[in-house]
Order: structure tokens, then sequence, then C-alpha cells
């Protein structure tokens, strides 16, 4: 553990050491590659003015409420799909289609429809999720073992305990990785909508970058672009990473 | 007291390309505490007459009943025991064989956790009981689903080639483990397996099937006294005489 810790830390420090030479080396004019330092510099002054704090709080609102629409919508209508041949021919369909279509072509309907508002972003957001899931959902469902669902109605397990207890559980881990899938796409959705329109309710870690950009601020786009990265980890470490653990234990799949 | 009645009990299975003709005509009484064995050839119907029994299909023609009532659906007195161990990998040992016994009204949590813990003690894994499912060997795994299936105290046992898939020393020692159980609790047993030397070991009655369309051919009491040695010469002697009976069938029906 404490040797996986070493690795990890050394490749990072050695990593921002590699960025400080650089920047020392002069190659490329400071407004283009600013030095880590005043990257830290602008974090500071940020997070102590409130704006970067402020920004983060929007953006990841957003998320989260987008996130756990998609989650709400797409589940029980993956699990229909699995079990209709009806809605397979329909919405399963619409699924496989719709999640072709990068989230971000949503970003001009949803501001006809929705105007500058927070329903345009989290519409995007939703749009990125649901197909996804609902397509990840259904797989998972096929590819249970029948016999999961045979010995369970033999015990006298049926409908809604059938799906909570055994259906459910036994396509968790497609399921996850479903989840991953469109926490990735939402993310994704939700920077390219907020870096494209400024959303009047509320300025998000998009318009921070944004702006950043406009007033030649490569210290304010890196910094901004620091902090996505570093919520895409915690997010991945204290979401998906407890689920994860917990198929690799019962499933018995190697962990990395 | 005769505990499960089939009379004429007939079943097609239809599919785009092919119609067969699963049993024909079948009838058969089963008393009340007796261990019965059905043996044949692959493709002779004996799995889809203890999936009748268990209430997982249904039959297109005859009567199937159970202390008298007739078979609709799957419950609790009748439990089957598949030939891959189909327990949930969700779930702990302790948790699989907790699944039936909470789909049970009326018993508190108390009482289940004890009922829980005395059947994985009789089959020998009680110390066990918080591992995960992918942890334990084959025969452990089998032992499981025995007690999975023994604990909601089902009045007859359906157990469709359990041990097929052991290896031949775990096999031994699960035919001493099935014979001491049965003769403690006295379940009602219907054991389907082609291996004709592991049915003269466990059962009262043989009962040969033959194939296409699965029909009764012969019955066979053995009487002898148990526990049984599936390597004792006597045992052998009711093997080999059910063997060539069974060969005969079978190249019947390959010169017919």
């Amino acid at each position: 553990m404490i040797v996986r810790w070493l690795v990890a830390s050394l490749f990072f420090v050695g990593l921002v050491a590699a960025w400080h030479l650089a920047v020392k080396a002069r190659i490329w004019s400071p407004l283009l590659l600013p030095s880590p330092l005043s990257v830290f510099d602008y974090l500071r002054a940020a997070a102590q003015d409130g704006t970067l704090w402020e920004a983060t709080w929007v953006t990841v609102r957003r998320l989260l409420v987008g996130y756990g629409l998609g989650i709400f919508i797409g589940l029980p209508l993956g699990l229909l799909t699995s079990s209709f041949r009806w809605s397979q021919d329909t919405i399963g369909i619409l699924a496989l289609g719709l999640q072709t279509l990068p989230s971000v072509c949503w970003v001009p309907l949803a501001l006809l429809w929705f105007g500058q508002t927070e329903a345009a972003m989290l519409f995007v957001v939703v749009m990125g999720t649901v197909w996804s899931l609902i397509i990840a959902t259904d797989h998972g469902v096929r590819t249970i073992p029948p016999i999961y669902t045979r010995a369970a109605r033999s015990m006298g397990s049926t409908g809604l305990h059938t799906w909570t207890h055994v259906v459910l559980p036994a396509a968790l881990p497609h399921l996850l990785s479903g989840m991953k899938q469109g926490w990735a796409f939402a993310w994704r959705s939700l920077m390219a909508a907020e870096i494209f329109v400024t959303i009047l309710t509320g300025f998000g870690l998009g318009h921070l970058l944004h702006y950043g950009r406009e007033l030649n601020a490569m210290d304010q786009v890196i910094g901004v672009m620091f902090v996505i990265v570093v919520i895409g980890l915690v997010v991945d470490k204290t979401l998906f990473a407890p689920i994860e653990r917990f198929l690799h234990l019962r499933w018995g799949t190697s962990r990395s | 007291m005769t505990k499960l009645v089939l009379e004429h009990v007939s079943k097609w299975f239809r599919t785009s390309s092919l119609h067969v003709h699963a049993l024909d005509d079948v009838t058969l009484r089963i008393a009340e505490g007796e261990f019965v064995c059905l043996v044949g050839p692959s493709g002779c119907g004996k799995s889809t007459l203890l999936n009748i029994i268990a209430g997982l299909e249904r039959a297109d023609r005859g009567i199937v009943q159970t202390d008298g009532q007739p078979i609709r659906e799957p419950g609790p007195h009748r439990l089957v025991m598949f030939q891959e161990a189909a327990l949930f990998p969700w779930l702990t040992v302790l948790g699989n064989v907790l699944f039936g016994l909470k789909l049970i009204d009326g018993m508190t949590a108390a009482e289940r956790q004890q009922k829980a813990e005395y059947f994985l003690e009789l089959v020998g894994l009680k110390r066990f009981m918080h591992s995960n499912i992918h942890e334990l060997s084959g025969g452990m795994k089998q032992r499981v689903a025995l007690a999975r299936a023994l604990a909601p105290n089902p009045s007859v046992l359906l157990m469709d080639e359990p041990f097929g898939a052991l290896d031949a020393l775990t096999r031994e020692q699960l035919y001493g483990d099935i014979q001491r159980i049965w003769s403690h609790h006295r379940k009602t047993i219907v054991f389907v397996t082609h291996n004709v030397r592991e049915a003269v070991c466990l059962g009262d009655r043989v009962i040969l099937f033959s194939p296409h369309p699965g029909r009764i051919r012969e019955e066979f009491a053995i009487p002898l006294h148990r526990p049984r040695d599936i390597n004792s010469v006597e045992l052998a002697r009711y093997a080999t005489e059910i063997m060539r009976v069974l060969k005969g069938y079978v190249e019947s029906e390959v010169a017919g």
C-alpha cells in the first residue's frame, strides 16, 4: 500500500517538475504555458474570493441532479426493453440510435426549448446519461443466466421480488459499467454546454474556463481543467469504487 | 400415502424450427418419503418431468397433483436443486440459504438465522457461512445448494442431476450425505440422473425412460440395505441389469 502511494506521488511530482522545467526553459511564451505556480496562485485566489467554490457547486449540482434523473429514467426503461418484445422494438431501437449521437448535439435544441436556464443544462445531461444506461441495463438483464431466475421462482419468488432481489443484483456488473459510461457522457455533455453558452441562472466551471480563454488567462484555463479532473477522480473513488470493491469481493473477479 | 400423482402427462415443445414430443403419456405415483430416481439418456424428458412437478413448466395434457392438489406454480413445498449449483454470487453462503427462508411468512429474523445455520451445519459448511460463493469448490457449492433447498422445509425435494459436474470422490461423499439426510428428514425425493449406478445407489425405485418421445419403459425396485456403497458388488449387479435393458431401448431406437 505504502509503495503504491509512493509510486503515485513520485509520478505526479515528477510530472509537475517536468512542467516547471519546460516553463523555465522558455520554449513557449508564458502566455501559452503558464507555470505550475501561477496556476496554483490562480486556484488559491479563486478559492479565496469564492468564485471557484461557487462554480464548482453549480456544475456538480447540475451533474448530480441530471445524472440522478438519467438513472431514474434509464434503469426502468432498460428493464422494460429487456422484458418485452414491443418495448425492445421501440424504446430499444431509439436508445441504440440516440446513444451514438454525441450529447452536445442536444445543446442547440435545449436552448431553443428551455432558454438559457437550468432546465436546458439538465436536459443535456439527462440526454447524455439515459440512453447508455438503458442499453447497459437491457444488456445486463439479458445476459443473466436463466438458472438464477428459475432457482428463485422455485423458492417462491415472483414479480417485483424477483426483479429487485435477483435480476438487478445479478445484472450489477453490467449496470455498473453502464453507470460509469453514463457518468462520463454526462460530464462531457455538461462541459460542452457550459463552454458553449452562458446560462443566466448559474455560473459553472465550464464558464470559468470559457472566460479564462476570453481573457487570455491560461492559468485560469489550466486551473479549471485541473479542478474538473479532480472532481472526476473523487466521484470515481467515492461513487463507483465501493460498488466495484463489492463486485470483486463477491464475484471473485481479479483486483487490479 | 401418495405424495405425487402424474397421470397421462404429455408435453410438446415447439420452436420455429423444431417440434419435440418431450413426454408421452407418463403415469407415475410417488409415495410420501420415497426416494425415486428417474434415469435415461439425454432427451428422454426426465428433466422436463421434474420441472413440471416443480411447477416451473406446465404439462400440455394429463394430471399432475401433490397431496391431491393440482400443481400450477412453484411452491416452497417442492424445491429444486439444479445441476449447476445456481447459487447467487451477490450473496454470501449464509445469504443464499436465507433467500428461500425470507420468502416464508411468519418467521422472525432470529428463527431464519437459526434455521440457516442448522442446515449449513448439517451439510458440514457452517464455518464457511460468511464466505463468498466463488471461494467454494464444486462439491461445497452443491452442499450449499442442498442446504438452501432443505432450509424452507419442503416435503418434496427435486434434484436435477445435482452431482453431474462433480469429480467421483466428491460425488461419493455426497451420496453418503444425501442418504444420511434423507433417512433423518424423510423427504420425498425425485432424483434425475443419467448415471445408472448413482440411481441404484440412491433410489428405492429406479424409473427407466427412453427418448423420442420421452416415456417410461420400465421400473426397478431396489431393495438393498442403506446406507449403500456405490462400489458394492450387489449394487453393481442391479446397475448392470438396468444398463442392459437401457441399451436395448437405445439400440432399438437407432435400428428403427
